[in-house]
């Protein structure tokens, strides 16, 4: 029972990160149809950012958080306005992976030069580093926090999307951009927030989940299969889906971990074999 | 490289020079990772080699050195053998070394003694290594001459039952086997054995499965890398150091530039090398202060500069012996129970093995006037490769 308690707590913050990160990535490729392989180098400028603000400028972690999440955006604004801007919805999926594999190797090889080769931590707080004692086992405090963030995340997304006005027209848009444009509402702009976004959420999950996948220049490249995965498994633009894939996979992948590490990722990719062999469009994902 | 220098060694590769021994340009391919996620550890092959240069000079006798340098960012022994065959071939290298991977260090071994081209391993640790070709010599180090000492400090320290994590590969693998068989022979037990996949960022389960095996220390081995961080950083914040459990490892797990990541909480973690940047000696004080002059940051500094160092010196020896000829046999005797004192303290060439004997140590997080280091606290002397050499 121990043991199940202990993958458990594992697993959820695991899965937490994954989600942060992936939703972004889900949300882009289930409303704007862009399978956007550059979301990876997002959330590594977001932890860069972190860790610059952190350990050269001394400034707190929440702020370091803010900087992170406003800068990328910042940073990611020429991408979108000239280029992304081009390859929403209509455009052929080669163009876009083209188009966007191109933009993360050059963020890698932006990030290569600027920052050095080497690994950049981002040093916690004291509140949040060192272990926490949750009555059956010690763990890091840091994975509560993370836990908590995803928690959050995902429910004021749902908020977000479904019960507000700008969520509203988004579905609407996405559904039939032309009818909704016809009806007055201005897409390109929903489109832009919808990117920002996605970017923001890119780089608060690559700060928070930075102690469980560390910042270095391929970080946009190692970790990329993993949140397409996510992605793919939990259907694009849901939600519900992206939390149940990431949990679902970070159960799969801690046991295999927990039970028999030398397996590697093995389960890992297991579960991503049944899962979609079960549910072609994803858990919850639809037919387009 | 001048017009002239380069028309000369043209013709030196068409063999049209090949008796003349004056004014030549003997080349060095040394191949390492100067790029990618190890780029740190190329950086310093480049720097130790950089600072042997500006000690001794860029010549040997008649004979100018000039050190090429090929980028091989991760565990790929296919292109490891192709960058190989490419200095071979193309630049008419003289000399091959570097290396910081086990397998890319494999795959280069077969064609060396059809080239008739030594090998001057800079990092590779895996014992077997050298056994694939004569022509290998090596001036880093073993898993087994660092771990035999790990698994007699664990025992004398009381430990009695061990947990192993280790990297699943070769050195994780000789890591492994040379700790077991130690600390077994000592009377000591092993609760858990884990072999860690390469790639593997998330330590917490393993933190988690070393606790339940009620394992009183764990000894570990990850190549020294971002990986490194992460267990030592799970090892703490999972509250293994809290309950008492003990951490024993080889010094690729707290290399210098990673301790200031670790921060306090590593303090009195122990682990065994053959090299900590702050050895007090007038060698390495000197060698420490070339690198600085040569643009070298005291920060960045890892074992791999003083063996990629140490390496240099065995090249210039080597070309010396063979007064600039193509001739491996001479070579590799020249070096053969060669001993010196370099940076990291008294050190020999094993005749037998063509491994380096050197000393270990045992050192101690530490911090001094404000920094973390690794202090040597206890010398264990002349180790040989454990996995080779009965004493």
């Amino acid at each position: 029972m121990r043991t199940i308690l202990s993958i458990g707590v594992d697993a959820v913050s695991y899965g937490m990160v994954l989600f942060m990160i992936s939703i972004g990535l889900s949300i882009m490729m289930g409303l704007m149809r862009v399978v956007n392989l550059a979301h990876g180098a997002f959330a590594m400028i977001g932890g860069y950012l972190a860790s610059y603000a952190l350990r050269a400028m001394g400034l707190p972690y929440a702020v370091a958080i803010l900087i992170a999440v406003v800068g990328t955006i910042a940073i990611s604004i020429p991408f979108e306005v000239l280029l992304y801007r081009r390859i929403y919805r209509k455009s052929d999926a080669l163009t876009q992976l083209l188009l966007t594999i191109g933009i993360t190797f050059f963020v890698i090889g932006i990030v290569n030069f600027v920052f050095g080769p080497t690994l950049k931590s981002i040093p916690l707080p004291p509140a949040l580093s060192g272990p926490l004692d949750i009555g059956f086992r010690m763990v890091p405090t840091h994975r509560m926090f993370v836990i908590a963030c995803g928690a959050v995340t995902a429910l004021a997304l749902w908020f977000l999307l479904d019960k507000t006005e700008f969520g509203v027209r988004l579905r609407a848009a996405v559904d039939n951009g032309d009818m909704a444009e016809a009806l007055g509402i201005r897409t390109e702009m929903l489109y832009s927030a919808t990117f920002a976004l996605a970017v923001g959420l890119a780089a608060f999950g690559g700060v928070v989940g930075a102690e469980l996948l560390p910042i270095e220049p391929f970080y946009a490249l190692r970790y990329m299969v993993t949140f397409l995965v996510v992605v793919s498994v939990g259907g694009a633009g849901s939600i519900a889906g992206a939390l149940s894939a990431s949990l679902l996979l970070g159960l799969a992948d801690t046991t295999g971990k927990y039970l028999a590490p030398e397996f590697g990722e093995f389960f890992f990719y297991l579960a991503v074999i049944v899962i979609v062999f079960l549910f072609p469009h994803g858990l919850l994902g639809r037919a387009h | 490289m001048g017009k002239p220098v380069k028309l000369l060694s043209a013709l030196a590769a068409l063999g049209l020079l090949s008796t003349a021994a004056s004014a030549d340009v003997i080349k060095v391919g040394v191949i390492g990772t100067m790029s990618g996620p190890y780029a740190l550890f190329g950086k310093n092959f480049k720097m130790g080699i950089d600072a042997w240069v500006a000690e001794n000079g860029a010549k040997v006798g008649e004979h100018q050195v000039e050190f090429i340098y090929r980028d091989e960012e991760s565990p790929n022994p296919a292109k490891s053998k192709a960058l190989a065959q490419e200095l071979l071939v193309k630049d008419k290298v003289q000399y091959l070394a570097g290396l910081y991977f086990t397998p890319d260090a494999m795959a280069v071994a077969p064609l060396l003694e059809e080239a008739k081209t030594p090998l001057v391993v800079m990092n590779a640790a895996t014992s077997a290594i050298v056994e694939k070709s004569p022509y290998i010599v090596r001036t880093s180090f073993t898993m087994w001459q660092n771990t035999v000492p790990a698994a007699k400090v664990a025992k004398a320290n009381g430990s009695k039952k061990v947990a192993i994590a280790v990297s699943d590969y070769g050195p994780g693998i000789d890591a492994e086997t040379a700790f077991r068989k130690t600390f077994e022979a000592e009377g000591g037990s092993v609760a858990e054995a884990i072999r860690m996949p390469l790639n593997t960022t998330d330590f917490s389960p393993i933190m988690q499965r070393i606790k339940d095996s009620g394992a009183d220390t764990i000894f570990t081995f990850l190549p020294a890398g971002p990986p490194t961080l992460g267990f030592v950083k799970a090892y703490i914040d999972n509250g293994l150091k809290a309950a008492g459990v003990k951490l024993m490892s080889t010094g690729d797990v707290v290399t210098e530039p990673d301790l200031p990541n670790i921060g306090d909480s590593g303090i009195g973690i122990l682990s065994t090398y053959h090299y900590a940047v702050s050895h007090a000696s007038p060698e390495n004080k000197a060698f420490l202060d070339q690198l600085v002059k040569g643009g070298g940051k005291l920060d960045e500094v890892t074992m791999t500069s003083v063996a990629a160092y140490d390496g240099a010196r065995l090249i210039y020896k080597m070309i010396e012996a063979t007064n600039g000829q193509r001739d491996p046999e001479k070579a590799l005797a020249a070096v053969k129970g060669l001993k010196w004192v370099s940076p990291r303290g008294p050190v020999s060439i094993d005749p037998a093995t063509r491994h380096i004997r050197q000393n270990v140590y045992l050192r101690e997080v530490a911090k001094q006037d404000g920094k973390l280091i690794n202090k040597e606290i206890q010398t264990f002397d002349a180790q040989p490769d454990w996995a080779m050499s009965a004493n």
